[in-house]
């Protein structure tokens, strides 16, 4: 029976890397996935919290439970969205029981897209192939609230043609953090500047990542120095062939 | 309300062999720490962090109790507990000690907690010559500077600088080489220690069923100021308490590992009361002074109680990317890092620097490192709601709320969220070149332009995903799996 | 009253009553590993080394002798009154200053002595801890002020580390006024992270483990 997954793509995907989305259900799909993209969906809610605006956080993430009730998987492309949905939710109603509820019984449901593929899909090779030379970068919500770390890599050596060099700091933030990088935008500068060296140390020529804003992150301060080198999402890695 | 001190930091951040200095050695004391912990006591370090944390809650949810039976043992074994609300009463207390002794000369030991409340300015306005004997500290208390670190309080400094600095300030031959720099220091402090009257040490950890105070140090001044004056105050903030001696085999496994990578700091003291019967030195008075200023106010909220598990062992600075980038100047108070901005708005109340919790990026690395497990980022989150209140209070944040109100109405309409990304790649264009002419016109300004000066980003796409989704294999919604 | 302002904030902030019993505290974690007395002098050696320090390992009381003798040798050296130093003859050594019952005297010698002579309550295999518990047998400052640091200690005071500590010495408040873990010489790295050794207390540590 294939795994039924309802898409949740991100607004930051919807908007920005539309064709990260395609790619994420091309894998899906090719691990034999049946797909379903609910159009009500909008936002999780996390650029709200983050900056401290907690009611009208909450008021989008009602209209998220409310899309995604009846999901049985529900997969993202995006560390940090995920674990706003797992994590943080959670905190967000914290005074509503009746929603807590149901925060509680979505929450096992929602899956970051590569450790769905591992975990649930059970699938470690997508049969992809790309002949570069790349490194990893691990974002931080996906590191440390959802504790992927080795579930990429481990995606990544199965590409064939691909060999990964890993950054001497491949934990480090980049630096973007949503609201941050606006009210900080020197400092977040800065941060990503140091990601640009240490990527630029291994020679590859392109850096990975299971977050579309660190992408975003990275791939604008990559630009700033001029460096050649692509930002790929792990879906477009493991699309490729 | 303090604004965000954008010119500050720009400042330190062109300042590129500061940044590169503070980068480097915090670099290395997160190495250091790393290497104290190797794998085979990896699964161990995590139950020494849970058992802390569950001390420390078990301590502050019980702190009367313990501050009594504290007080008790410290009388027991000769002692005198003193409570201090603010820093106007413990400079108030050494100051009629001193006077009542005829003390004139105090040597003092390293101490955040006095720092926060410029005991040294207090007693020096008294006429009581106080005399740092941590080096750093007394390098930067000749320099007239505040420390940026709260373990290496001298970091920012280069041996030229003190060079300079003794020159000046001691009137000795420059000398620029810091091993000798270091021997001029142990022989002008050693005379200090030596004369002084009171000795002032603060302390890492109170231990209640002992009466004592336990300090760690590497250098040997805090053994020299608990040791060689006639007098001795301990001063603590009271959420230092620990309920036993036994306690401390755990807190001390965590201690020097977190901060600077020693499975045990050189000295580890543990001193409870005056010298007793027959013992040849020590001191003959000791007085252990517990210090207010604020803490209990900290303790009435049972969310961010745990602010005040902090055994201020400076991992957390070491490890956060923003620290890392600015160093401890940059920030309002003594405290700097995460767990500065996690308790400076707590003391201080929100309104004096809002902006303070948002100077991070939420990556989460000092929960990770944290030994006694304090969720600093979730503190912060709920800092940065109580700030959005408190300027919404005093009518500020008026742009930002209308912002968020509209960007939620928008989200919880899903076809006004289709429209508006119709809208926006309509009338963006899609040349190449510069991110600021891809976005539009309205939005280029204020803090978008300000991020948007820091990177150049390609042009938005023509269409979003939803609407490619709709023209993938021609259907609509679901899609067949392929096995 | 200070102190009953902030203990009544204390309890409002926490909502306990005066009196009130407090709950049971986690019981102390401690965990003491097996090994052996050869093991510990091995680990012991090897951390202390590891800290630029020095352990002796002495057959016997008269190696013990021979060994302070040779380190000392034409320096001046202050000794504590531990009974230990006495039995292996280490007091009578020429150059040693010991028998100290008034403060001031004791601190002279201490802050003229090349050397500071003591023994040690017990040792920390695993991070190469001196323990010292101040008695009128052990003064503080012996091992404090002069640059070189010499402990001659009987081997079966070598305890696993910390938490046998704490477990043979639930309450060392009981026992002293100071107790003090010397875990290798005085050092610093406040000028540009340079390590710099002896900055207050002695820069080496010999142990002399009988």
């Amino acid at each position: 029976m294939p795994l039924r997954v309802s898409l949740f793509v991100t607004c930051i995907v919807d908007q920005l890397f539309p064709q990260t989305g395609l790619a994420m259900a091309d894998v899906l799909e090719r691990a034999g996935c049946r797909l379903e993209f609910p159009e009500e969906q909008t936002c999780c809610g996390q650029p709200a919290y983050n900056s401290g605006f907690q009611e009208e956080a909450r008021s989008v993430a009602r209209h998220f439970l409310e899309v995604f009730r009846d999901a049985e998987y529900i997969v993202a492309p995006s560390g940090s969205c995920t674990s706003m949905v797992v994590h943080h939710y959670e905190d967000l109603f914290r005074k509503e029981p009746e929603t807590l509820e149901e925060v509680r019984k979505l929450k096992s449901r929602v899956f970051e897209f590569s450790d769905f593929l591992l975990n649930v899909a059970k699938v470690e090779d997508v049969g992809a192939r790309l002949d570069r030379v790349v490194t990893y970068h691990d974002s931080c919500h996906a590191l440390r609230e959802l504790k992927i770390k080795d579930g990429p890599r481990r995606l990544l050596s199965r590409v064939k043609g691909l060999t990964l060099k890993e950054m001497d700091i491949p934990e480090e933030c980049c630096g973007f953090g949503g609201t941050f990088s606006v009210k900080f935008s020197d400092l977040s500068g800065a941060m990503a500047q140091t990601k640009v060296d240490s990527i630029l140390r291994t020679g590859a020529g392109a850096v990975v990542s299971i977050d579309p804003s660190c992408l975003m992150q990275i791939q604008g301060a990559l630009a700033r120095r001029g460096a050649q080198i692509q930002t790929m999402h792990l879906a477009d890695v493991l699309s490729s062939h | 309300m303090n604004p965000i001190p954008v010119e500050q930091l720009r400042k330190t951040l062109a300042n590129k062999g500061l940044v590169e200095a503070i980068y480097s050695s915090t670099g290395r004391l997160m190495t250091k720490r790393q290497n104290s912990i190797p794998p085979e006591i990896q699964d161990d370090f995590q139950e020494w962090r849970e058992q802390a944390h569950q001390i420390k809650k078990h301590t502050l949810e019980n702190l009367d109790y313990y501050l009594e039976q504290l007080e008790e043992n410290v009388a027991v074994r000769g002692g005198k507990v003193i409570y201090a609300r603010d820093g106007g009463e413990v400079a108030e207390f050494i100051v009629s000690l001193a006077k009542e002794k005829g003390c004139r000369r105090v040597v003092k030991s390293k101490s955040m907690t006095t720092e926060e409340i410029d005991l040294n300015e207090s007693l020096e306005d008294a006429g009581l010559e106080t005399v740092e004997t941590d080096l750093g500290e007394y390098i930067i208390q000749l320099a007239h500077e505040r420390p940026s670190h709260i373990v290496a309080p001298a970091l920012h400094k280069t041996r030229y600088q003190v060079g300079d600095l003794f020159t000046e300030k001691l009137g000795v031959e420059r000398e620029e080489v810091p091993e000798k720099q270091t021997l001029i220091a142990r022989r002008v402090l050693r005379e200090k220690f030596l004369a002084a009257d009171i000795g002032i040490t603060g302390a890492n950890y109170v231990i209640a069923d002992s009466g004592a105070i336990a300090i760690v140090e590497n250098e040997g001044n805090a053994r020299l100021c608990s040791s060689a004056p006639k007098i001795q105050v301990g001063i603590a903030g009271i959420e230092k308490l620990i309920p036993r001696a036994q306690d401390l085999a755990t807190f001390l496994k965590l201690l020097g590992r977190s901060g600077t990578g020693q499975p045990l700091t050189v000295y580890t003291s543990f001193l409870s009361g005056p010298r007793r019967e027959g013992e040849v030195d020590g001191p003959e008075e000791f007085y252990l002074v517990l210090l207010d200023n604020g803490r209990t106010r900290l303790l009435e909220d049972s969310a961010k109680r745990q602010s005040l598990y902090c055994i201020r062992c400076g991992a957390c600075l070491n490890t956060c990317p923003v620290f890392r980038k600015v160093g401890g100047h940059n920030y309002p108070w003594i405290y700097s890092g995460p767990i500065g901005a996690v308790i400076t708005p707590q003391y201080k109340g929100i309104s004096e620097d809002p902006w303070l919790p948002f100077a991070s990026s939420l990556c989460g690395a000092c929960k990770d490192v944290c030994p006694v497990k304090i969720d600093l980022p979730q503190i912060l989150l709920d800092l940065r709601a109580e700030a959005v209140k408190a300027k919404i209070r005093a009518g500020e944040a008026k742009l930002e709320r209308l912002a968020f109100r509209l960007w939620a109405w928008v989200m919880r309409n899903p076809r006004l969220y289709e429209a508006m990304s119709l809208f926006s790649s309509a009338i963006t264009t899609d040349e190449g070149g510069s991110s600021q002419n891809s976005v539009p016109l309205v939005f280029n300004t204020g803090p978008l332009k300000e991020w948007l000066s820091q990177r150049d980003l390609p042009a938005p796409p023509p269409k979003t995903f939803r609407q490619l989704w709709k023209g993938r294999s021609g259907a609509e919604g679901d899609s067949g799996g392929q096995a | 009253m200070s102190r009953d302002n902030i203990l009544h904030r204390v309890r409002t902030a926490i909502g306990r009553s005066a009196g009130q019993e407090p709950e049971a505290p986690p019981p102390p974690l401690l965990k003491i590993p097996e090994v052996s007395m050869d093991r510990r002098i091995e680990l012991f050696s090897a951390a202390l080394e590891k800290l630029s320090g020095q352990a002796h390992i002495a057959g016997s009381q008269e190696e013990a002798h021979r060994v302070v003798a040779s380190l000392i040798e034409g320096k001046s050296a202050v000794a504590s009154n531990a009974p230990y130093l006495r039995e292996c003859s280490v007091t009578s050594l020429p150059g040693v200053f010991t028998g100290y019952t008034d403060g001031a005297e004791l601190r002279e010698a201490c802050a003229q002595s090349d050397v500071g002579l003591t023994s040690a309550d017990y040792i920390l295999a695993d991070t190469g801890s001196l323990v010292m518990l101040a008695s009128p047998e052990e003064a503080r400052l012996v091992s404090l002020l002069p640059p070189v640091h010499i402990a001659v200690v009987p081997r079966e005071r070598i305890l696993t580390g910390l938490d046998e500590l704490f477990t043979l010495l639930p309450n060392p408040a009981e026992r002293t006024s100071s107790m003090v873990l010397i875990t290798g010489s005085s050092r610093t790295a406040d000028i540009e992270q340079i390590l710099i050794k002896g900055v207050h207390g002695p820069r080496m540590v010999h142990a002399v483990i009988v």
